[in-house]
């Protein structure tokens, strides 16, 4: 059943799959690459995103449009929880390490079942004019859905990656990132710049739940198959690259398509989980890591 | 005094009586877990609401052996893991007299040991296969099939006059389709099918666009899937955007799902060509199951769930007048009392009379393969009349015959 | 510390003579249906804090190790038969090996990364499962009991009591631990591992040891999973609610000392069970995640430290009257 042109389907479809968790994966990478904070609870914020956009679009609205307008309310809310994580945890010290993580692990939780509370366990979907058709190239018939997912994608992942890079603010997060105490002492106040970007990584994340809807339903577990994927994507680009994340996504996108292809669904799973311990167990500084 | 001493004779008169009162109305206790939610949720709502009819018409009829039904009923979710504990609750807190299987094998599966292991009689409900290792002797399964050949025969056939002779197997590695699977494998080999892909998913798989193409690549006559609803939906979706190639004939066959009546709304024209299974379609007749349709939509439309309740619920309905005759005749709640009567005799309900195998499944199949024509999108009422699913087998109720190949038949 | 030591004998014989008492007389079985996920978190609970509360390292994997416990037992039962002690040692020997193997795996990662990569084990253990079709795949297999031995009267009491010996067996080790050199070993690297390292204490081997010992009871805790439920399927076998529960218990109760476990494990379990029973079996999971976050927030000790606190607090009332 192997075929050259079952693989190229594969390779591309990997290929736009995996745009897509670069952009899911890239608020971790501020959150986490960046700020160190211990985030596991982000793939649950990205299903969290995902149910508002779906609650959104009952009354009609486009969920791209409603991804957007999801961004400021996740800006607070990250923005928010960063200040509560802050006071509680970083400024006592090295143990606060255990507990942080611990935290996050009772924020997932509580998140995931409170889905469960007010959505139930069924697979919710979104409709939209794009989902459900395909574009035709050659022999190649594309879903739509997932070009569109991949174009969003693409643009958010750019976009925070040049606004790190060349905004002053952006700037302001690298180098708190590299060292805090010098920026202390430069007269910028490390806490609100770590606040702000904590609350644009949730913001981002918003957008990224609206296009893991726009892929395919959702349901409130999901949060457990995108820890591996996320946690993979930034540990393979490396902590704190932010053009790395791209790159990451992609070989992601791509390995997982072609296990898929050849070795089938069963092994899926745990493509994304393994290439993270090859990774730890190798590299851990990830490909592009400081 | 006197006052006081009276109040104490009829406090006392009253506490004597009511035990005797109390028991004499002591309800029936019937439990289940039924799944209400997760992927078989969408039959299960109508399934269930079809069981509440039977205890409201026998307690309007004034109960079974002169006491009323009590109805138990829990959400399984249709997740394995919680129907052991929840029909261990139901037997040692709710401590009922009876228990229903849930509809659907996936949650049946497990209590089939525990069932076994306390000896009680079970009703199955649309459920396959699943006393295949366990044996249990007191288990009576309501559900139109028995083997698997009663699923895929007339796929099958309906292949072979095709000319098909490659074959394709697509199944959910849970245990209906693995059930279904395995038998359809043989079956397949013995009508001379060559199988050319042959793929078992993980149940939670949402994204199926690899697995059809992989199937196209190999070029197959004849896709057999056996899916349950969330991937029934999600397949077809699929197919819908990608396409599965101009060679396949038939597809189809054992995909759960496709029967609920929102499904078949919101899938509208993608449906067309597929060749599916089903358990009742407009047309088909059974004695009394058009009274009780016209019922059941009426209280559908209030409780807000499938307002067709073609495919589960007549079939509940008469697990309700089996579970009644039995009763009836043998004026017992003895399971073993009870299991003897169901086992030698014949059952009369809305779908028609029933007769069960030593091994609990029907004696005689009753498994219809339709295919979808001229379906549109998002109206509901099309499927109210015949001629949206036209029956290709079994021949007794045969109304057309197939059109392929599958492509062909989708426009 | 003498008299202390036989006071914990007497005090786990009680606790054993109170539940053979118990499988005797009590007649309704949903009690000792729901006693035993108490009790088996109870294990679990002490289990990990062998590594995350002594040692300081967050293993998120305790799923992991339960599920490969349970799944043992299932090839014993179809390969061979044997009954469920043997069943709980292999398991115990493969978890043993298992937390070895991880240990050497992981524990050279800092914090976080070694608590993500134990996720993924769970993860890749589960998809080898999911395609190991002959212990049922991700269908599940059915699990027929075999008939009870005596003095028991049914399966479900002597599973009570075997799990209930197997926690006092996991405590009793957890005290030992605490109270010898693996532990004075163990808390020296939590509190720093550079300075345990430069004062000479092996800390790869102390680690290791402490690993596997602590899969080894993970894993003899999901041994009697098969039997208890006669069904068992990869999802709910290495669901991730088994290590947030771990996780919770002893934070919960106190990760200093070997009590916590125990207090967490059957406070929160208990209320899991009535709130399984009485409202919904979600709610009790949104009991774990709240519980642990109030307490990982506001009381960071534990009870047991909450006690401890009243016990010195009280101490100086009493001294501050008198003067």
């Amino acid at each position: 059943m192997f075929s050259l042109d079952l693989l190229r389907d594969a390779v591309v479809f990997g290929l736009l799959v995996g745009c897509f968790y670069a952009a899911v994966s890239i608020g971790l990478s501020v959150a986490f690459g960046l700020l160190d904070v211990p985030h596991i609870a982000h793939p649950a914020f990205l299903v969290l995103g995902s149910y508002c956009t779906y609650l959104l679009c009952q009354y009609g609205w486009d969920p791209i449009l409603a991804g957007i307008a999801l961004m400021p309310v996740f800006m607070l809310l990250g923005m928010a929880v960063y200040r509560f994580y802050y006071v509680t945890f970083e400024k006592r010290g090295t143990e606060a390490g255990v507990r942080g993580l611990a935290f996050f692990f009772g924020v997932v939780f509580i998140i995931e079942v409170g889905l469960v509370l007010v959505f139930g366990v069924d697979q919710r979907l979104v409709e939209a004019d794009y989902i459900g058709k395909s574009l035709t190239i050659g022999d190649m018939r594309l879903p739509l859905r997932l070009i569109v997912a991949f174009g969003v994608a693409l643009v958010l992942t750019v976009g925070l990656t040049l606004y790190l890079s060349k905004t002053f603010t952006g700037r302001a997060i690298k180098a708190v990132a590299q060292d805090e105490a010098a920026l202390r002492l430069m007269g910028a106040n490390p806490v609100r710049i770590k606040q702000w970007a904590f609350g644009i990584a949730t913001a981002v994340t918003a957008l990224a739940g609206a296009l893991l809807i726009i892929v395919g339903p959702v349901e409130p577990t999901m949060d457990r198959v995108y820890i591996g994927r996320t946690f993979c994507v930034v540990v393979l680009a490396g902590l704190g690259s932010m053009s790395g994340t791209l790159v990451a996504g992609l070989i992601l996108g791509v390995s997982e398509t072609i296990v898929l292809t050849l070795l089938g669904a069963s092994w899926a799973p745990a493509v994304s989980f393994g290439l993270l311990l090859v990774m730890l167990g190798i590299r851990p500084q990830g490909l592009f890591g400081r | 005094m006197k006052l006081v001493r009276a109040m104490v004779v009829v406090l006392g008169a009253m506490l004597c009586a009511a035990p005797g009162a109390v028991l004499g109305q002591q309800p029936v206790k019937i439990g289940m877990s039924m799944p209400q939610t997760g992927t078989l949720g969408g039959g299960g709502q109508a399934a269930l609401l079809a069981l509440r009819m039977w205890v409201d018409d026998v307690n309007a009829k004034g109960g079974l052996l002169g006491r009323k039904i009590e109805f138990i009923v829990y959400d399984d979710q249709t997740n394995p893991a919680l129907t052991p504990g929840i029909y261990t609750k139901l037997l040692d807190v709710d401590k009922v007299d009876l228990i229903i299987a849930p509809y659907g094998t996936v949650p049946t599966a497990p209590i089939m040991p525990l069932v076994k292991q306390r000896g009680l009689l079970l009703m199955g409900n649309f459920s396959f296969q699943v006393n295949r290792t366990v044996k249990h002797d007191m288990w009576f399964n309501n559900s139109p099939w028995n083997d698997a050949s009663s699923w895929s025969d007339g796929f099958f056939q309906a292949g072979q006059k095709l000319g098909a002779k490659t074959i394709a197997f697509l199944a959910a590695d849970q245990e209906f389709a693995q059930n279904l699977a395995n038998g359809a494998r043989d079956l397949a080999q013995k009508a001379g099918l060559t199988t050319v892909y042959n793929q078992n998913y993980p149940p939670a798989t949402v994204d199926f666009s690899a697995m059809i193409r992989a199937v196209r690549a190999a070029k197959p006559d004849l896709v057999f899937v056996m899916s349950y609803p969330n991937d029934s939906v999600a397949i077809v979706r699929a197919v819908n955007e990608i396409g599965v190639g101009d060679s396949v004939k038939l597809f189809g066959g054992g995909m759960v799902g496709l029967q609920f009546t929102p499904n078949m709304v919101s899938l509208g024209k993608s449906l067309n060509g597929i060749v599916n299974y089903n358990s009742y379609v407009p047309g088909m007749k059974y004695p009394g199951i058009e009274d009780f349709l016209a019922r059941y939509a009426k209280r559908a439309a209030e409780a807000k769930v499938d307002p067709l309740g073609f495919y589960l619920p007549p079939f509940n309905y008469a697990i309700g007048q089996m579970l009644e005759q039995a009763i009836t005749a043998t004026k017992s709640l003895d399971h073993k009392v009870l299991a003897n009567y169901l086992r030698t005799n014949e059952m009369k309900t809305i779908v028609g009379p029933i007769r069960f195998r030593a091994d609990g499944e029907w004696a005689n199949a009753r498994v219809v393969q339709a295919q979808f024509r001229g379906v549109v999108d998002k109206n509901l009422d099309q499927f109210r009349q015949p001629g949206k699913q036209v029956v290709l087998y079994p021949d007794q109720y045969k109304t057309g015959d197939v059109i392929a190949p599958f492509e062909k038949a989708r426009k | 510390m003498k008299p202390q030591r036989y006071g914990f004998w007497v005090g786990a014989a009680a606790v054993l003579g109170l539940a053979a008492l118990a499988a005797a007389t009590i007649r309704n079985e949903y009690y000792f249906f729901a006693a035993y996920v108490v009790v088996q978190f109870v294990v679990l609970a002490t289990a990990w804090n062998i590594l995350g509360g002594y040692a300081g390292y967050v293993n998120f994997g305790t799923s992991a190790f339960f599920g490969v416990g349970a799944y043992i037992a299932v090839m014993m039962i179809k390969a061979t038969g044997l009954p469920l002690g043997l069943q709980i040692l292999a398991a115990a020997a493969v978890g043993g090996a298992l937390g070895f193997g991880v240990g050497l795996l992981t524990l050279r990662l800092r914090g976080i990364f070694f608590s993500i990569a134990t996720v993924a084990i769970t993860i890749i253990l589960e998809t080898a499962v999911i395609n190991w079709r002959y212990v049922g795949g991700a269908t599940g297999i059915q699990i027929l009991r075999p008939p009870v031995t005596e003095p028991f009267e049914s399966y479900i009491k002597m599973l009570f009591v075997a799990v209930v010996l197997l926690a006092i067996v996991a405590v009793a080790i957890a005290r030992y631990i605490e109270t010898s050199w693996l532990g004075r070993g163990l808390r020296a690297i939590r509190d720093n591992e550079e300075a345990a390292e430069c004062s000479g204490v092996p800390t790869l081997k102390l680690k290791l040891l402490a690993c596997t010992i602590s899969g080894a009871l993970m894993s003899a805790a999901g041994a009697p999973l098969a039997m208890y439920q006669s069904f068992v399927e990869p999802a709910s076998a290495f669901n991730l609610t088994y290590s947030v529960s771990a996780l919770a218990m002893p934070i919960i109760g106190g990760t200093a000392h070997w009590l916590g476990p125990v207090i967490g494990a059957v406070l929160l379990g208990t209320v899991q069970q009535v709130v399984t029973v009485t409202v919904s079996s979600e709610l009790n999971v949104l009991v774990v995640g709240v519980l642990l976050v109030l307490f990982v927030v506001a009381a960071p000790e534990g009870i047991v430290g909450l006690a401890r606190k009243l016990r010195l607090r009280l101490r100086s009332r009493s001294g501050a009257g008198n003067s």
